[in-house]
């Protein structure tokens, strides 16, 4: 039904005259007018240290999200010494000021706050979600974490326990095997993007903690960094408790860029095999060298993607899902870091319907190349743009949208020119980009299953030269 | 697939009332705890709809849930899996929408959309733009009264395909997968409804007929059996409109007769060992305890706490952190209508001893600190930082409209009263340490009860070392 009837229906009709009506069915009720996305303004403040604090405003709820960025992460790891940035962050709660770990855990349990640290490609993060009734006694714990994290020797060797431990249990999942042999295919070894962001065995049994202290030291400077803070707060109120607790923080230094060689382009298609005996499914994990954050396609690339396997009605997933019922889901994604990450086309599929889904996969990443139906653009531009409000309904989906911003330097009109970029993306801009970016003939092929069961097939359907690949090896 | 109650209560999502200006001018003093309440309004349809509104503005945008009573627990002898083959035919389309047009509608809208099954219950919600709310009414509406004008043996041997993948992906090829249907089947006799997984059987799966389907809809899928939440940007009495305009046609149904559910008790220890495809050996200890929101399930949950939430918690600090004998340690009531299960499983770090020997080691150290509990109840402060986890969780889930409007619906369905939401807190904050102790003593009895081993599989393969 359309919009004026509910009108009319306010106006006139009783409810109980409305629910005797029939509803009309014959079509699907057209939605209003689109309402438009209020962004929470960003209120800008400096620190005396020259820090910079971004504050947005969320009175619904009495929580707090405070968010210290640092724009440093495994892209900064040196070789040979890969998983540094993510064993920093991961001993940063281990014992800190005054605290030792168990001190600091409690203390942070008792608020009822969780408080967190981690590190992606391109950033680390120290995170705190509290009440705000407790934040003035959360805060100075967050600042040691910051700033005074102890690298006990004695915790770093049990956290390193722990991490090992983790890589070992890798070898059970055929979906983490497939991503890490996946990302070695495309990479390659000496590339920091070959190898999984936490490292590998040699290299967490090996770091050390002056290691962890240089690579804090380095980084984790307030030039180098953003706090983030949104919830039940004014800018005026935690001004001054932010400077009580961060204000002694100096930059000491020069921060080192990144300097991440460009990959080159996987140059012919390849078929890698992991193997998994007894596996009930093959875990498929294609794509190649995709595109950096900074890309000028941004937004063809996101209707195009959502088109392919961004979302339930993308064509992979209609595909392989719904019209053959050979997995429970398929998906491909553009993992935009600093210098191009990789285009990954994802599905666990049957055992017995490997070869055919391999196929599917390659007919429907071809199929991108022809031009889009308006529907199917429509829909697409539809879901990115009239979704959008959603990433901004809590605290922490706001404070992960600024820390988009920060860490790759986005102005903050990208909130406001999102949808109109989304919308103008045209049916030739899809092509282009399909034709571009797509090519899988070129792309790495890795399927981690039952090889006894499947490599047969796959071989005999010579989709490309195919080699096996040991577990060792990928996790080496 | 079924939903499962992590170790806080962060999955319980609760409501506060929004501090107008006028509150705000009365506001406590500083210190007072915040109140938790949610406005809604509530009505029924006269095919027995239970209707249940909230007002949120935060974004514009709103959450349509809507709760079937119905889950695997009134499931057949041979048809077990069945609920959630039946929820993933939900979405295939109905009289008035094309198979495929579900999904299309509401992404060209900006809506999502998901639904989920378990054992005592199948959900199905959207989260759209809220110009768009006639668009899942329509499509909610058409679902619940003409599903079966559309399904066809094809369509459900295409979902049955897509179940058996889920099933595959979530249990089979999944580490320790098969551990998780061991255990119901062990600790639940046959005709007990919990003893199958949700998934179900894969020769139950292949069973399942067009006919059942019909059979399903006909007895669980009626209005009367159904409640409906609306949260979000809406004005309540136009979406009061809305609803009885779309749901005003769909025809109520027959009653659905309660449940006879049958004891469960184990009367002495259960012992098994299962092998799997997997680098570490892991234990499970299960105990029967009270059902969701009776005496005793507040009290196992911030057991939970004491024991495995935080790096000071009992058996995390003694296994994980000082002895470093475990990667990981979880505790949880695993709360259900019927009747709840009590979990500890531990997953034990690589070691040079033989993996029964390994958890033997590990099953003792567990059983000494429940021993420490037996004897001295844990301390104030232990309960009490548990505590302050649960109350911060119910706040912070306040912030999604979709899980108010699901919360809403499970306090609705569990105690009749959607806004539960300070009496469910309320339950936490009264307790003592001597409380935790009692049901510790009452219900983890160390003679009765699972313990369920899973092993590495002895061959080497090429995943193993």
């Amino acid at each position: 039904m359309t919009r004026v009837f509910a009108l009319i229906g306010a106006l006139m009709l009783s409810a109980s005259l409305v629910a005797q009506q029939a509803p009309d069915r014959s079509k699907p009720p057209a939605p209003g007018p689109a309402p438009s996305l209020k962004v929470p303004p960003v209120q800008k403040r400096t620190l005396s240290n020259g820090l910079n604090v971004w504050v947005v405003e969320m009175h619904e709820v009495p929580v707090v999200d405070v968010t210290a960025i640092v724009k440093s992460g495994a892209a900064a790891d040196p070789t040979g010494k890969y998983g540094l940035a993510s064993f920093t962050a991961a001993m940063l709660d281990e014992g800190a000021g005054s605290r030792d770990a168990l001190q600091l855990s409690d203390a942070i349990d008792f608020l009822g706050a969780s408080l967190s640290t981690g590190s992606s490609w391109d950033s680390s993060s120290v995170n705190l979600h509290a009440m705000v009734s407790k934040i003035d006694a959360a805060l100075p714990i967050f600042a040691d974490v910051l700033l005074h994290p102890a690298f006990s020797q004695s915790e770093m060797d049990r956290v390193r326990k722990q991490r090992l431990t983790s890589l070992l249990q890798t070898r059970d999942n055929a979906s983490a095997l497939a991503s890490a042999s996946f990302a070695r295919a495309v990479f390659g070894p000496r590339h920091r993007y070959g190898t999984p962001s936490i490292g590998n065995e040699v290299s967490n049994g090996e770091m050390t903690v002056s290691e962890l202290k240089q690579f804090h030291s380095t980084y984790y400077q307030p030039q180098n960094a953003y706090l983030l803070v949104v919830g039940d707060i004014t800018p005026d109120a935690i001004m001054p408790k932010l400077e009580k607790a961060l204000g002694a923080w100096k930059n000491v230094g020069t921060v080192p860029k990144p300097t991440l060689p460009a990959t080159p382009q996987h140059g012919a298609r390849e078929i890698i095999l992991v193997d998994k005996p007894g596996a009930a499914q093959s875990a498929i994990r294609m794509g190649w060298v995709g595109v950096a954050r900074s890309t000028a396609d941004y937004f063809v690339l996101d209707v195009m993607n959502t088109v392919l396997g961004g979302s339930f009605t993308s064509r992979l997933n209609m595909n392989l899902r719904e019209d053959k019922g050979y997995a429970y889901g398929a998906s491909s994604s553009f993992d935009m870091r600093g210098t191009a990450g990789p285009f990954v086309a994802a599905a666990n599929v049957q055992t017995d319907k490997t070869v055919e889904s391999l196929t599917e996969f390659f007919k429907e990443l071809e199929g991108m190349k022809t031009p889009l139906s308006r529907p199917d653009l429509t829909r697409a531009r539809n879901l990115e743009a009239l979704s959008f409000p959603g990433a901004f309904e809590t605290t922490s989906g706001v404070a992960s949208n600024l820390a988009e911003l920060a860490v790759y330097g986005l102005p903050e009109s990208f909130f406001s020119e999102y949808v109109p970029k989304i919308q103008a993306v045209s049916v030739a801009d899809v092509e282009r980009a399909a034709k571009q970016y797509l090519q899988s003939d070129k792309f790495a092929v890795v399927v981690v299953g039952d090889l006894a069961k499947i490599e047969k097939g796959i071989r005999a359907a010579n989709f490309a030269p195919v080699r096996v690949v040991t577990v060792d090896e990928v996790l080496k | 697939m079924p939903l499962k109650k992590p170790l806080l209560a962060m999955a319980m999502a609760a409501v506060l009332i929004l501090p107008t200006a006028a509150q705000q001018a009365a506001a406590p003093p500083a210190g007072a705890a915040p109140k938790l309440s949610v406005p809604y309004t509530k009505f029924t349809l006269a095919n027995g709809l239970t209707v249940i509104l909230h007002e949120d503005h935060s974004v514009p945008q709103v959450a349509v849930n809507v709760w079937y009573h119905v889950g695997s627990s009134r499931e057949k002898f041979g048809r077990t899996g069945f609920a959630h083959l039946f929820e993933h035919l939900m979405f295939e389309g109905s009289k008035n929408v094309k198979e495929g047009e579900f999904d299309t509608l509401l992404e060209a809208a900006g809506g999502s959309n998901n639904g989920s099954t378990t054992t005592d219950r199948t959900n199905y919600y959207e989260q759209l733009p809220s110009n768009a709310l006639d668009l899942a009414l329509f499509l909610e509406s058409d679902r619940m009264g003409y599903l079966l004008d559309v399904v066809t043996p094809k369509l459900v041997d295409g979902q049955r395909d897509v179940v058996k993948n889920e099933r595959r992906q979530s249990y089979e090829n999944a580490p320790y997968g098969q551990a998780q249907i061991k255990m119901t089947e062990l600790m639940y006799p046959k005709e007990h409804p919990y003893h199958w997984p949700v998934i179900g059987y894969m020769e139950d799966l292949t069973a399942a007929t067009h006919e059942d389907v019909q059979e399903f809809f006909k007895k669980y899928y009626a209005p009367g059996n159904a409640s409906l939440v609306i949260a979000g940007d809406i004005n309540p009495a136009e979406a009061r409109k809305r609803v009885e305009y779309w749901f005003g046609d769909v025809k109520g149904g027959t009653k659905v007769e309660p449940l006879a559910v049958p004891p469960a008790t184990l009367s002495g220890v259960i012992k098994e060992t299962l092998t799997d495809k997997v680098q570490l050996p892991r234990i499970y200890l299960s105990w029967h305890s009270p059902a969701l929101y009776q005496p005793g399930d507040a009290e196992l949950d911030i057991l939970s706490g004491v024991l495995g939430s935080g790096k000071n918690s009992r058996l995390y600090k003694r296994l994980v952190y000082d002895l470093q004998l475990a990667q990981d340690v979880t505790a949880a009531q695993i709360s259900a209508r019927y009747g709840s299960r009590y979990l500890i499983m531990v997953t034990a770090r690589p070691s040079p001893d033989p993996y029964e020997k390994t958890l033997e080691r590990i099953k003792g150290i567990v059983d000494e600190e429940l021993d420490k509990l037996r004897a001295t109840p844990p301390d104030a402060r232990e309960v009490e930082r548990v505590k302050n986890g649960y109350e911060a969780g119910f706040f912070s889930q306040m912030e999604q409209i979709a899980a108010k409007a699901d919360q809403l619906n499970a306090y609705y369905f569990a105690t009749g009263n959607p806004d539960y939401f300070a009496t469910d807190l309320a339950r936490y904050q009264r307790l003592t340490p001597q409380d935790i102790q009692n049901v510790l003593k009452t219900y983890l009895l160390p003679d009765k009860r699972l313990e369920l081993s899973v092993v590495p599989d002895a061959k080497k393969t090429e995943g193993g070392r």
